[in-house]
């Protein structure tokens, strides 16, 4: 699964609202997402389908009903890949800088 | 159903074949299961059972269906956590499918009852597990120790 696509789908705030609302309550129906939201059905549609095509969203059928669940899978990869290995060399840095300040305080 | 389940898709440049050891070998899973390991014969009706490094049980329950390498299903119970056991057999079911270059994981694990505890916990560890389970088939190396 690339990453681009996963960026191109959060790239946008209507999906991400769609994202936020699986959040709150996973295992939606269309029309149960669409409640609410000032876009038509046929934007839910659309967006629904570039979000299923990045994988950050799985559809299960239940019956003759299609829902909704958000995947965290790529999110997660995103956040391995691309916010802890930036984010570990930082917060060990400050955590140097702590213990360096500290014990120049005590000398 | 809402509220009582979560779906994890991924997508490992694998055989359905090497990715359904990956899933069932103690090796393995030792290696992207940060230390637990599975114990089961692997057939309808078997025990299942994942033991920390330590050897205390972490979770158990039995083997509904088992279809390699296509579909796993268990029942599944956690032990050692009171609250979190005391909701009972969770369902999860583990999907291989092959698509074009890459093998298809879906894992869907569902539990009966609403705002389960045990699937907010479980929701929490799925998605580094996949991570270090994709990244150890395609790479050879789990990506790293847990975060959080």
């Amino acid at each position: 699964m690339d990453d681009d696509a996963v960026f191109r789908a959060l790239a946008d705030k209507s999906r991400r609202l769609l994202l936020d609302r699986l959040h709150r309550r996973n295992g939606q129906t269309l029309s149960e997402l669409c409640e609410g939201l000032e876009m038509t059905r046929q934007a839910v549609t659309k967006h629904l389908a570039i979000l299923e095509d990045a994988n950050l969203v799985a559809p299960l059928r239940q019956g003759r009903e299609k829902l909704h669940f958000i995947n965290p899978v790529p999110i997660n990869e995103i956040a391995d890949r691309w916010i802890d290995k930036f984010d570990r060399p930082r917060l060990g840095a400050l955590s140097d800088l702590k213990k360096a300040l500290e014990e120049k305080s005590r000398k | 159903m809402a509220g009582n389940s979560f779906i994890y898709v991924t997508y490992i440049k694998t055989t359905p074949k090497d990715l359904w050891t990956a899933l069932i070998s103690p090796e393995f899973t030792q290696k992207y299961w940060y230390g637990i390991r599975q114990e089961s014969e692997w057939k309808p009706g078997a025990e299942w059972k994942m033991i920390f490094p330590d050897g205390r049980i972490a979770d158990a329950g039995e083997v509904v269906e088992c279809d390699p390498p296509r579909r796993l299903v268990l029942k599944w119970q956690n032990q050692f956590k009171p609250e979190l056991k005391e909701e009972g057999y969770s369902r999860c079911v583990f999907e291989i499918e092959p698509q074009e270059d890459v093998t298809k994981l879906t894992i869907t694990h569902t539990i009966d009852r609403e705002n389960s505890k045990f699937i907010q916990a479980v929701s929490q560890g799925w998605p580094s597990i996949l991570s270090n389970l994709k990244s150890l088939l395609e790479t050879g190396k789990t990506i790293m120790p847990m975060r959080r």
